[in-house]
């Protein structure tokens, strides 16, 4: 028998839960936990800068590993800088457990010195969160928070720790809970048998279906069992924004990613579909336009762990509770036995889709020519080509963004890293930090713009410490591009505090870091770049690239209409 | 529509904060909530009113369900059930006027609990309707104070909610 403290515990823990580092910042009422990490090998600290950072490497971890991230905050600000990262975590389902440290028991709720009642202000925002009462349940609660966070649909879960917990003189039996139950939760894996049934049969008939993948396929590790039912069943796949990579996009069936800026045959064949199967996805309203018009002739089978994602906003024919991976296999194994019927009525929902893909083919973006301004759509593109369509691809949020998402072509699962649901800007660098850390032999590319990049600069201080190669590709049209882009289109150009005034020399702004940056304009400066970013795989590499500040994300939705009703240029309209 | 929810709670802390948040996090509205620990100390029994169309309805039992401190939850109306209220109201009472409260209380089968020279303290239970005419025949006397403790429901029949 073994007694620890409670900090100890807390490291010890960690290393047994298989945790190779954790993400943090250190702070009064985590000192005993911080002293317990200094003695001990196994468990790696990476201090940033910010802990809004440290949630963000954590997640960026996450989503390309499947595993939880892990944050360590003290009390007071430490928690409250946490919280937009742990939201950010919470809209796209990501797994992350966030150990925050707490004022002693004897002062909680006397206003004492960096004192926030953390449980109440993220409680909107985590899957589930505790409060150790006494230190010998520390390893119970943190096998609780680990197995709440990852299972199910995956989560935040905040476990807040009072410093008396920790103290090094409370030394109590520390044995490693293999599991854990919990009476209240037990998400289900297998989908119901009949609905599967069900939803086989309208498959098998449909003459014009879409498959809609979502975040579900790709933290669900369902990609595969995805692929093959598209395969098998003839049916174009289109994917979330979350769902990037969970079918291959070089492959002829999909149609890429739907929605607000989706692209034109994915809308275009969603709203002419008559069955679609949602897997893993939540019809958000960047999605649906408005969910009135939301495809109007088609049935909606759809497959989800969450009860509660299924007809919150679009209303399911055939409602599926159940982990993907489980029922698409179910699926397949029932259409084995089956004849598809329906090949004519697919050969003919093909040549519609052919149709429309052929209609805005080379008529997306009007690549700028030697020694012109560059296109930011086109960068993307070249980034793709520079890295074989095989880097981990991380974003911050605005036109960038979606310029990554509609150019860099996915052909696996966890590669796209993006906030999605929050929309957080700043959290590219830190969540691309995250992936190079723990993958440090791939590449790790983030995309971002000036106005991302400058809410969580000060994270190169951390890429310097701890040797983070990630290559940043700063598409810098001096301007908050999605912003500026909505004020052209809403408020007759009336760019209200969109400009980006005073921007840094980046060059000389990297350099103080030690690190370099190469400024790019025209698109021969821009492929010597890349072939200098890449040569070096374990540098940290800044291209400051000037892009074209009037260009536009399209296509996009008109408000308010059907997933028909896009704008597809400044001046065409469907 | 008005629906009756009763929920078995995790007897923790912050739990019933949990419960109750997500009504105003998702914009889901409150009538009454009654909520006292059940036979069982490790959970808690709360009852909801609430009201909404089918989907809201729908959304918020899906919801409560994914709490992790909500172990099990009924919707009391969507079967036969009894729904009991109990009130404590402070009515004015003196001269004629004290004879009528008193017959007002015996017509609703109500009990005064506490009496002073100018004021009955009533006693009633019963469904939220009952009490919302007792408030209203009692009104042009004169309410000083009222105290409800919100709607309390159980299923009629076999139908139990237990762990």
């Amino acid at each position: 028998m073994e007694l620890l403290s409670g900090a100890d515990m807390i490291a010890r823990f960690l290393k047994d839960e298989g945790v190779e580092y954790v993400y943090g910042y250190p702070g009064g009422a985590a000192l005993h936990i911080y002293d317990a990490l200094f003695r001990q090998d196994d468990v790696k600290h990476i201090l940033v800068r910010h802990e809004q950072a440290a949630t963000h490497m954590a997640d960026g971890y996450a989503r390309a590993s499947g595993k939880p991230g892990v944050v360590l905050v003290t009390s007071g600000p430490g928690a409250t800088n946490a919280v937009t990262g742990i939201a950010t975590a919470y809209m796209d389902s990501i797994p992350m457990v966030v150990l925050c440290g707490q004022v002693a028991s004897h002062l909680i709720g006397e206003d004492a010195f960096q004192e926030t009642d953390i449980v109440g202000v993220t409680r909107p925002v985590v899957k589930h969160s505790f409060s150790i009462r006494h230190a010998s349940e520390i390893p119970t609660v943190l096998k609780k928070a680990f197995y709440l966070a990852s299972s199910g649909r995956p989560g935040p879960v905040v476990v807040d720790i009072p410093k008396d917990m920790t103290a090094p003189t409370e030394r109590y039996e520390y044995v490693y809970p293999k599991k854990v139950k919990l009476r209240s939760y037990n998400p289900v894996t297998r989908g119901h048998t009949g609905q599967t049934k069900k939803a086989v049969e309208l498959l098998l008939k449909a003459k014009r279906p879409v498959i809609f993948a979502g975040g579900g396929v790709v933290f669900g590790k369902a990609s595969e069992a995805l692929t093959d039912l598209a395969r098998r069943l003839n049916v174009p796949v289109t994917t979330s924004l979350m769902g990037l990579g969970a079918y291959p996009q070089g492959d002829r069936q999909s149609l890429g990613w739907l929605g607000m800026h989706g692209s034109y045959e994915a809308n275009m064949a969603m709203h002419h579909a008559d069955l679609i199967l949602g897997v893993g996805v939540r019809f958000d309203d960047r999605v649906t336009n408005n969910v009135s018009k939301f495809c109007p002739t088609a049935k909606i089978i759809h497959i989800d762990i969450d009860p509660s994602s299924i007809s919150k906003t679009v209303r399911a024919d055939v409602p599926i509770v159940g982990a993907a991976n489980h029922v698409l296999n179910d699926m397949l194994g029932l259409i084995s036995e089956r004849e598809q019927e329906n090949r004519d009525d697919l050969d003919e929902w093909w040549t519609s889709i052919e149709q429309w893909r052929g209609e805005r083919d080379g008529k997306l973006y009007e690549p700028a020519g030697p020694g012109e301004t560059l296109k930011p759509q086109q960068v993307v593109e070249a980034v793709h080509k520079a890295t074989d369509g095989d880097a981990y691809v991380v974003t911050d949020v605005g036109q960038h963004q979606m310029f990554a998402g509609q150019y860099y072509k996915f052909n696996q699962p966890n590669r796209w890293v993006s906030s999605s649901g929050l929309g957080t800007m700043g959290f590219g660098l830190p969540a691309a930090m995250g992936i190079k850390l723990n993958y440090p032999d791939d590449d790790v590319v983030l995309f971002t713009g000036e106005g991302s990049f400058q809410m969580m600069m000060q994270e190169l201080s951390t890429c310097k410490q701890f040797g983070i190669g990630v290559k940043i590709v700063n598409l810098n049209n001096q301007s908050l591009g999605m912003v500026r882009q909505w004020q052209d289109l809403n408020y007759k150009s009336r760019h209200a505090q969109s400009y980006m005034e005073s921007l840094p020399d980046f060059e000389a702004l990297l350099g103080a870091y030690g690190f370099r940056a190469i400024t790019v304009r025209t698109p021969e400066e821009l492929e010597a770049a890349l072939e200098e970013t890449f040569k070096h795989p374990h540098e940290l590499v800044f291209l400051d690239v000037q892009v074209d500040p009037r260009e536009h994300v399209y296509p996009m939705h008109v408000p308010l209409g059907s997933m028909r009703d896009m704008l597809l240029s400044k001046t065409e309209r469907t | 529509m008005r629906h009756i929810i009763s929920i078995l709670l995790e007897n923790e802390p912050g739990a019933l904060s949990r419960a109750v948040g997500l009504f105003s996090q998702r914009n889901f509205n409150i009538e009454t909530l009654n909520v006292a620990p059940t036979d069982d100390p490790t959970l808690s029994r709360l009852t909801v009113t609430t009201t909404g169309d089918e989907r809201i309805i729908e959304q918020i039992t899906k919801q409560l369900n994914k709490l992790i401190d909500v172990v099990k939850l009924v919707d009391l109306t969507e079967g036969a059930h009894i729904e009991r209220e109990l009130m404590l109201v402070k009515v004015k009472a003196y001269g004629a006027q004290r004879d009528e409260v008193k017959r007002t209380v015996d017509i609703f089968r109500a009990q005064i609990v506490d009496v002073t020279p100018g004021i009955y303290t009533v006693q009633i239970t019963g469904d939220a309707s009952k009490l919302d005419a007792f408030l209203s025949a009692v009104a042009p006397v004169g309410i000083l104070e009222v105290a409800r403790t919100g709607v309390s429901g159980i299923a009629r029949g076999e139908k139990v909610l237990s762990v």
